[in-house]
């Protein structure tokens, strides 16, 4: 359960504009000709690829209501730099059940979005973890 | 527990040493201004993810909220911003967040890292951190782990 492929070209003004906005003043990001990408820049890709990127999510059940419970970034070496072309897919990595503070169950759903070369060597991984409650969220419960 | 100044490029400071990074050892504690609406639309239009929750207070209401509340991704890159300035923005080779109490407008979060571990493998030395982004009032908005290798 993979969606399409999709690339992302890693680009210097986003990068910047990126580490500017989660509060950066790290010149390895705003000065550097080539900066190596901020840890969690990868995450931005999710919001600018089509449906046909995303794996099948109405197979999970109720969608409607989805909280970020986490999420993780891994590197093979260092984050990819600015010019970086890297090839994106994103599948269905683990669905499972367990049981919340206040009963009931929660649908705990693994999307993992494997970052290549266009020569097919992995450069990163991106991992959501996303919760499927029937209720709305309320304070102190997982979000993002 | 000896606390490290956080030091990084950005301070322009000589670099964490492997000796300094010892279990225990912890970063400097960065509290941050209070959160404002615009540094949500700042990160929401940085990343791409245009959810209203976090901006349109009407929409935010109608769904059940006192008001909008932070983007949870914001605060964990201002988390990979605090980790990635005390141990290197090369150096990160896995950054996970746990999203734990929401953050709203006019919070004021700390953030803070301590060394939970540190092997060698082959010939790359890697330190293990915890991190944390805590509200004022004391709950815990983010839990993270980190890991770096050091030069």
């Amino acid at each position: 359960m993979a969606g399409a492929p999709f690339t992302m070209e890693v680009e210097l003004g986003k990068i910047r504009e990126f580490a500017r906005a989660t509060k950066s003043s790290n010149p390895d990001y705003l000065k550097a000709d080539t900066p190596v990408s901020p840890a969690t820049f990868l995450a931005s890709s999710a919001f600018w690829t089509g449906p046909e990127n995303s794996p099948p999510l109405e197979e999970i059940g109720d969608v409607a209501r989805i909280l970020h419970g986490e999420q993780e970034f891994t590197f093979q070496g260092e984050p990819p730099r600015a010019g970086t072309r890297l090839v994106g897919q994103t599948r269905i990595a683990a669905t499972y059940e367990k049981q919340g503070k206040r009963g009931g169950s929660m649908r705990f759903v693994e999307l993992v979005t494997e970052f290549r070369t266009p020569e097919g060597r992995l450069v990163a991984e991106s991992k959501s973890t996303a919760i499927v409650t029937g209720q709305a969220p309320e304070e102190g419960s997982a979000t993002s | 527990m000896t606390t490290i100044t956080t030091t990084g490029t950005t301070t322009g400071t000589r670099p964490t040493t492997w000796e300094e990074l010892q279990i225990g050892a912890a970063a400097a504690p960065f509290t941050d201004t209070p959160l404002t609406r615009t540094d949500f639309v700042r990160y929401q239009g940085a990343s791409g993810d245009m959810n209203p929750i976090h901006h349109d207070e009407q929409f935010a209401r109608a769904a059940g909220f006192p008001t909008v509340f932070a983007v949870g991704m914001l605060q964990a890159g201002v988390l990979a911003t605090y980790a990635t300035d005390w141990l290197g923005a090369a150096n990160v080779r896995r950054f996970k967040v746990q999203f734990r109490e929401q953050a709203w407008p006019d919070d004021i979060l700390t953030y803070a890292g301590t060394v939970v571990g540190r092997r060698e493998e082959g010939d790359r030395r890697l330190v293990d951190v915890e991190l944390t982004a805590t509200r004022q009032t004391g709950g815990i908005h983010l839990k993270g782990v980190a890991t770096f290798v050091v030069p």
